[in-house]
């Protein structure tokens, strides 16, 4: 099994060194779509920690238990688009089930995420640098961590840069490629921690 | 109004479309993720241009020629099924043959799946159009994606390490600047290409906008009043026709909000 070591290791790599939007480009659109205001990014940064961390734990059994079992290993990627898909639908009818007040506050980003590259991202990633079931959980909650983290700091930003005096061709999209660059090189201030 | 149907349909007219018109990355702003993280250099950008290519003709191709027999209420699925085919044999034939490729894109090719322009091609233009026209709307949107990929890798590979597809190009004293190689440096490139053509298009639209007032006819156009044709930036529903993006559904909750 994993030592408590590697865990910790995987966390701060996935969530901080490698950042899963600023240096590995998953999960652009949302982003750079849903990071307007503040509250709502919060909100889709809650129900992407919580998809990931489920979507990483489902693949990983299906993965070591299906697939390799049968040497069905080339069938990934269907396999894992059509469960992660399947997943959100599950959650959310789950959530409006049996957790209404936590459906209230994540129902509405549930079906976002479905396209949200970044879970099938985690997903592939855990399989092909052969993690465990344990270490690939620890590995989507910490690249989810990371992805709520960079989208709050950007929206954050945003708010701020909302009536600032912005050349007329930099409006709107520009500014923001300009401000996730700057956030970029912040971020790679991390790489000395490991 | 069937005739015009029919141009607009006419292969070279579909290339044209991909290529300039509705150019996938400069203009819809679709696929982004792709963009910004193969682009470190132009032969990767072609690469993962042309794999993309590849994926989407054929997905085209069979959703067209399945579209009858597809029932509406599961196209969704069923695409993603058709795509993730297309990409796992891809993924395969570039591990078989093309290995330094495969392994200088990684994750990024199983990745094409959720890539949004084949499956919004898949529904906005193959469901519902005969298998010619759509082999050539694949070819037309992957060639346009992938000279917008190599465009973007040529320069980030000319400022970050001073060569072209591999071939030293700049002087001995050009210091490369490494950042554009880095991930900080993608989106300054995009950032600055998109400013241009925010720059090239007001320029235009403030020329043909004088033009119209002078014989008092405002023109709209196709496309909805308030369309800056970036459907990243803007929140005007209805205006997401060639793709869905997200600000609409934002849009929502900030009613919902209220």
């Amino acid at each position: 099994m994993d030592s408590v070591k590697d865990l910790l290791v995987i966390l701060i790599g996935s969530s901080l060194v490698s950042n899963v939007v600023l240096s590995q480009f998953l999960g652009l659109c949302p982003f750079l779509g849903v990071s307007k205001k503040l509250k709502t990014a919060a909100g889709m940064g809650t129900a992407v920690i919580f998809v990931i961390t489920f979507a990483s734990a489902v693949a990983g059994v299906i993965y070591k238990f299906v697939l390799q079992k049968f040497g069905l290993e080339y069938l990934q990627t269907i396999v894992f688009i059509l469960v992660i898909a399947a997943l959100v639908q599950f959650v959310e009818m789950f959530l409006r089930k049996c957790m209404h007040s936590l459906y209230e506050a994540l129902g509405v980003y549930l079906p976002l995420i479905t396209t949200n590259c970044a879970v099938l991202g985690v997903a592939l990633t855990n399989v092909q640098k052969e993690y465990g079931i344990l270490a690939g959980i620890v590995n989507g909650f910490a690249t989810a961590a990371g992805f709520t983290i960079a989208i709050v700091i950007l929206a954050g930003l945003r708010e701020k840069l909302e009536y600032n005096d912005i050349p007329e061709p930099f409006r709107g999209m520009p500014t923001v490629l300009l401000t996730a660059g700057l956030m970029a090189i912040a971020f790679c201030g991390f790489s000395g921690l490991l | 109004m069937s005739e015009r149907q029919s141009r607009a349909d006419r292969p070279a007219e579909r290339l044209y479309n991909g290529l300039i018109k509705e150019n996938p990355t400069f203009v819809l702003a679709l696929g982004m993720c792709p963009t910004l993280a193969v682009t470190t250099s132009a032969i990767n950008g072609l690469g993962m241009g042309l794999t993309t290519t590849a994926v989407l003709i054929l997905s085209n191709l069979i959703i067209s020629l399945l579209r009858k027999v597809i029932p509406s209420r599961v196209r969704i699925p069923a695409f993603i099924v058709i795509i993730a085919s297309f990409v796992t044999m891809a993924e395969l034939l570039l591990e078989a043959y093309i290995p330094s490729l495969n392994k200088a894109l990684g994750v990024y090719i199983p990745l094409i799946v959720v890539n949004c322009i084949i499956l919004g091609r898949a529904e906005s233009y193959a469901y519902s159009h005969s298998a010619i026209p759509a082999f050539f709307d694949g070819m037309g949107m992957g060639l346009g994606f992938s000279f917008a990929l190599t465009c973007i890798g040529a320069v980030r590979e000319l400022l970050g390490a001073g060569s072209l597809f591999g071939f030293e190009l700049m002087p001995e004293s050009f210091t490369p600047i490494s950042i554009f190689g880095l991930a900080p440096g993608a989106f300054f490139v995009l950032a600055g290409l998109t400013a241009a053509q925010n720059a090239l298009r007001n320029r235009k639209s403030k020329k043909s906008g004088g033009k119209h007032s002078a014989d008092g006819t405002p023109d709209h156009g196709e496309l909805p009043a308030g369309c800056k044709q970036d459907c990243t930036a803007c929140g005007v529903s209805g205006c997401s026709s060639h793709g869905k993006f997200y600000d609409d559904t934002v849009i929502e909750l900030d009613a919902e909000d209220k």
